[in-house]
């Protein structure tokens, strides 16, 4: 295990009796416990931490943030490797794993920059020009280069094996952002009265106070910063480090999320990894701070050149040296801090190259120059300082150049809410505007406000601010004063880049734009802002371009010829930073993706071996397969058994709803086609609802229990929607109708006991009713009781074309019902039966089901004129637009039968319907199979099918062709109805 | 984006499903010479920029039927109410 060379003797927030053992690329090192990966690879040497998107160039840590451009590794192994992690953000921990990626074979030796030999040909727009043709190149040749040479990290393309959870919060004020500004402004709010969350990204609250040298009342900043989070706990502020604050939506809505075990090797049992928070704040303190501007200048991504606030971050915070001999440069006074601090920590100060001229020159001070070029290759070995008046070059050597070009507010969040910010002269930045907004106040840095003192006296005025505007009494007075040191130094001065140099200067260092592609896309009239971002991809970036857009905007204002604040700025949008798929998933995943249904009669039939299908949340029975059966032939089996015996089929899944009052028949009478007012108490119809715009919106039965009471009953995928319906139709509709509905689905279980034998299976269990045909024929209903005193409601009701009825029993009786029936059923075979048998005899007997009721089809489409003739002036939902003209054409799609000329060959549904002679054109098209199986009681294959004019065509052979399939058969057209078609089974 | 329910108060926004256009009005009787008006009901919308009326289904709560004023562009809320008390008559 190598030394940490580069580890300062003292200092830092580290715990240095806790090394941590880490293994980057292969190669073991050590850190400390409170380091990042980036920090601890710093110490230990390594500056090359990466290879930039198109060139392959070596590329070092740059900043010590979320906006970090170069540092980003693959995280952890097998399962649990992560890609495009950012190694400044990354904790360290015992035994995490790292390595580099978009390099091959290795970040020190990466034979891929060959790319920066071509680079001429790599310039903006670049895929734009050149990838259009030929067109076969694109697949063999364009696309599996690109993606070799470009690109950052892989993932592991195994199943994620850890959880995610998703939580909800409410507080009064959020404050986004833990520096100075979001400490006080946390803290007066909370005085005040407010419930109050803080987020901050960071591992430590503090932000800025963690990296500097600053004295708050007294006390040194960070000690102060470091003794927040218990200070705020007791005012009752919840504290959240590790949390980014990732969006912001209507009605201050916030995603948050939080890096629970991030930082642990492998999440303990009882905690997720991450978690997505849903905050509901009814105010909103933003203060995230605000990102130094990079300075421009040839060779200005070598590792070693990085913002001179992330320097001092480096050696204060995390007591390690970025370098031994530095070079630093920029336009403000922040240069003396930062030679200062890294002095302090035994670096050399080869020069402070400060680009205003009013400057005291010194031995190592130099004013009027900038840094004109980095020259070096996996590490900067040394700088060019041109004099900004003569032009006079100089060279200085160097492995540490430390950028300071002012300072941007970091307005993402605010930009996603649309707030625009505006071009501030004196900042040289782009600053959001002051308003009294009632749901958000600005404060600190990210309001333009600097300086420690500043920040801490705007951002308690923000907390006691935000805690009125959510409607806390906030007490009258002021927030107590402070008094810190650190005045703000960073007002830039001066020019702040050296034009003309030969070699790339790179704006956006994630994704290798450089200042040549934004001239070169303002000359090629991609010079607005919005068209700048998509021709160059500048700010496309993980971190959306807030490094990158000020000094983007100032080359493209200049090669426009325009002032800066007349360029606008692109606008940044939901996730701050990438949030991961599996955070955004949660829980909702594999078996618990969404709720499941279970029926009262579930337990009972895993007993029996059901096989179950998923039909909407339900899990219904599919099948009861015996021991090497197939679900054809078991299918098959439980059909004969229902048409020669008896069977039973769940069917608590469909929607019930009770309707109940005076004018219930009123209701049902406007939803249902047809005229329902005649239904007698104690029958039940098969009955239509259709849409306003005349198309079949649901099947069902309606029975009439009483004079004022129905039970309707719906299909199963569509119980949720019809409730709602009926219910607008009530409310919205016709409010005066004195009733009252409820839906009863899960208070019932049903069984629909089919089949010659029913009879005889039912009169086993129920008590006191006469079933004979003649005291309780084919539609009637009647409320009753079964095994001795069980409340059930039957009805006579067939949808496999037998003699049926649908049984309902409360659900707590379900399980012992059914184990009854079974017992008692067993002298006349009933035998359970699954959807998969259902479904064979439903097209056997010509009824129509969910693929037939598409939404594209009239009642007489589907043969069911007779449900929707309406004699009544009162118009049911849907008449009106039924009489349209393209609704009635006789050359419409009507349902009609086939059946294979062959009847071993199976028809494909889907597969359209075709003259027997002409052309294979959709043109020519006649309809379309809609259902298809094998009939085991016409031991043939037969279908339903939509063909124009069919009623007129039964006998006619077609073609069923099924091109997917290259699958094309002969039918025969006939009636819908192959089983009894005088429905005499159902009746005796 | 949270509505505040008049029976259930303030509610996220995935107990809600919206439906459209609260203003129309369904045409009070069949008439087969009418379908204009039956088209217009069924089919035709405005898109306004600015204030709106919709209904929206509480489903997730007392499945109550809300008129919703909401601003297109800012997506405020400005009032919510039953709809059956919004609109008069209708029978
Ligand atoms: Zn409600």
């Amino acid at each position: 295990m190598t030394q940490q060379a580069n580890r300062l003797e003292s200092g830092g927030i580290l715990v240095r009796e806790r090394p941590v053992e880490f293994e980057y690329d292969g190669i073991r090192y050590e850190g400390f416990e409170g380091d990042t990966l980036a920090s601890a690879l710093m110490a230990n040497g390594i500056r090359t931490v990466g290879r930039s998107f198109k060139y392959h160039r070596a590329r070092g840590i740059y900043t010590a943030g979320s906006h970090e451009p170069n540092a980003l590794v693959e995280l952890r192994t097998g399962a649990r490797r992560e890609p495009n992690t950012l190694a400044t953000m990354a904790e360290l921990h015992a035994g995490l794993i790292a390595a580099s990626q978009n390099c091959w074979p290795t970040v020190r030796h990466d034979l891929m920059s060959v790319n920066s030999a071509l680079s001429a040909f790599l310039v903006a727009g670049f895929y734009y020009k050149t990838f259009k043709w030929p067109r076969r190149f694109w697949t063999n040749i364009y696309e599996p280069v690109i993606r070799r040479a470009a690109g950052l990290g892989h993932a592991s393309g195994k199943a994620d094996p850890d959880r995610y959870e998703k939580s909800y919060a409410h507080c009064d004020v959020l404050v986004v952002g833990a520096g100075p500004a979001g400490i006080a402004a946390a803290d007066s709010a909370a005085r005040a009265g407010a419930r109050v969350i803080l987020c901050d990204e960071h591992a430590r609250i503090g932000g800025a106070l963690l990296n500097d040298r600053t004295e708050i009342n007294g006390q040194a900043g960070v000690e102060w910063a470091l003794d927040a989070p218990s200070r705020l706990s007791r005012l009752g502020v919840k504290v959240m480090p590790r949390t980014t604050v990732a969006g912001w939506y209507d009605d201050n809505t916030f995603a948050a999320a939080e890096r629970v075990s991030d930082h642990l090797a492998e999440p303990p049992k009882h905690l997720p990894r991450q978690k997505l928070w849903r905050i509901a704040a009814r105010h909103v303190v933003v203060a995230s701070g605000a990102i130094e501007r990079p300075l421009l200048f040839s060779g200005n991504d070598r590792p070693g050149v990085m913002l001179a606030s992330s320097a001092r971050a480096y050696v204060n915070h995390y007591a390690v040296r970025p370098g031994s001999r530095a070079v630093v440069c920029g336009n403000n006074d922040d240069l003396y801090t930062t030679a200062a601090d890294l002095r302090r920590a035994g670096i050399a100060i080869a020069a402070i190259v400060d680009s205003r001229s009013a400057q005291e020159p010194s031995d190592v001070a130099l004013a009027g120059s900038l840094v004109s070029q980095a020259v070096g290759g996996r590490s900067v070995r040394k700088v060019a300082v041109t004099d900004l008046e003569g032009g006079a070059r100089r060279t200085i050597k160097c492995d540490l150049v430390c950028v300071a070009g002012g300072w941007m507010p970091n307005v993402s969040l605010l930009s996603q809410r649309g707030v625009k910010p505006a071009w501030n002269e004196g900042l040289q930045s782009l600053v959001p505007p002051e308003t009294e907004a009632e749901t958000y106040t600005c404060a600190g840095a990210c309001a333009g406000r600097f300086g420690t003192q500043e920040c801490l006296a705007e951002g308690a005025r923000a907390g006691r601010r935000a805690a009125a505007a959510a409607g806390i009494d906030v007490p009258p007075g002021e927030a107590a004063p402070f008094a810190a040191s650190g005045p703000f130094q960073g007002k830039p001065g001066g020019q702040s880049r050296v034009r003309g140099e030969a070699g790339k200067t790179f704006v956006d260092l994630q994704n290798d734009v450089t200042a040549r592609d934004i001239e070169l896309a303002a000359r090629e009239g991609y010079g607005a802002v919005e068209h700048l971002k998509r021709y160059t991809t500048m700010g496309m970036a993980t971190d959306q371009g807030r490094l990158s857009n000020v000094n983007g905007l100032a080359v493209l204002a200049d090669v426009r010829g325009v002032p800066v604040s007349e360029v606008g700025t692109t606008t940044y949008r939901p996730p701050y930073t990438p949030v991961t798929l599996g955070t955004l998933a949660g829980h909702f995943q594999g078996r618990t993706w969404r709720p499941r249904r279970l029926s009262g009669f579930h337990d009972w039939a895993a007993e029996r071996g059901a096989e179950f299908v998923e039909n909407g949340l339900w899990m219904r029975w599919n099948c009861f397969a015996q021991p090497g059966e197939s679900l054809a032939q078991a299918a098959a089996r439980e059909v004969k058994a229902v048409r020669s015996g008896a069977g039973m089929c769940d069917v608590s899944t469909l929607g019930k709803i009770e309707i109940q009052g005076p004018d219930a028949v009123e209701l049902i009478d406007h939803v249902y086609a047809g005229n329902l007012r005649k239904l007698t108490v104690g029958r039940s119809r098969f009955a239509l609802m259709l849409r306003e715009d005349g198309m079949v919106f649901d099947d069902g039965t309606v029975t009439r229990l009483a004079r004022d009471h129905f039970l309707v009953t719906t299909t199963t995928g569509n119980a949720g929607r019809a409730m709602e319906h009926l219910e607008y139709c009530h409310q919205v509709l016709w409010p005066k109708l004195d009733l009252h509905m409820v839906s009863v689905t899960d208070a019932w279980s049903g069984l629909s006991i089919a089949g010659p034998r029913s009879r005889d299976v039912l009169e086993t269990v129920v008590d006191r009713l006469d079933l004979s045909n003649e005291a309780f024929p084919f539609l009637s209903a009647a409320d009753t009781s079964v095994c001795a005193g069980v409340p059930a409601r039957l009805m006579r009701i067939s949808y496999s074309g037998e003699l049926a009825y649908e049984i309902y029993v409360p659900y707590q009786f379900a399980e012992d019902f059914i184990r009854t029936l079974e017992e008692r059923g067993k002298e006349f075979g009933l035998c359970p039966y699954g959807l998969e048998a259902l479904g064979i005899m439903r097209i056997e007997k010509g009824h129509v089901a969910g693929s037939e009721l598409n939404g594209r089809t009239t009642p007489a489409d589907v043969g069911l004129e007779w449900a929707a003739s309406g004699t009544k002036s009162a118009g049911y939902i849907g008449r009106a637009l039924s009489a349209r003209e393209g609704l009635v054409d006789p050359e419409r799609e009507v349902l009609v039968g086939l059946k294979a000329v062959k009847p071993t060959q199976e028809i494909a549904a889907g597969s359209h319907l075709l003259n027997k002679r002409g052309s294979r054109t959709l043109a020519d098209t006649q309809g379309y199979v809609s259902a298809a199986c094998f009939s085991p009681t016409l031991e043939q294959n037969i279908a339903l099918a939509f063909l124009k004019r069919g009623r007129e065509r039964h006998g006619e052979v077609l073609r069923a062709a099924n091109p997917l399939q290259k699958r094309e058969i002969l039918v025969e057209v006939t009636s819908p109805v192959f089983y009894d078609p005088e429905s005499d089974r159902v009746r005796r | 984006m949270r509505l505040t329910c008049p029976i259930c108060g303030t509610r996220p926004l995935e107990e809600f499903t919206y439906r459209g256009d609260a203003s129309v009005r369904r045409p009070p009787d069949f008439n087969p010479k009418n379908t204009g008006a039956w088209v217009d009901y069924v089919y035709m919308r405005d898109n306004p920029k600015g204030p709106h009326k919709e209904h929206w289904f509480h489903g997730g709560g007392c499945s109550s039927w809300l008129t919703v004023e909401r601003d297109t562009v800012s997506h405020e809320v400005r009032s919510v109410k039953l709809a059956r008390s919004a609109r008069s008559g209708g029978r």
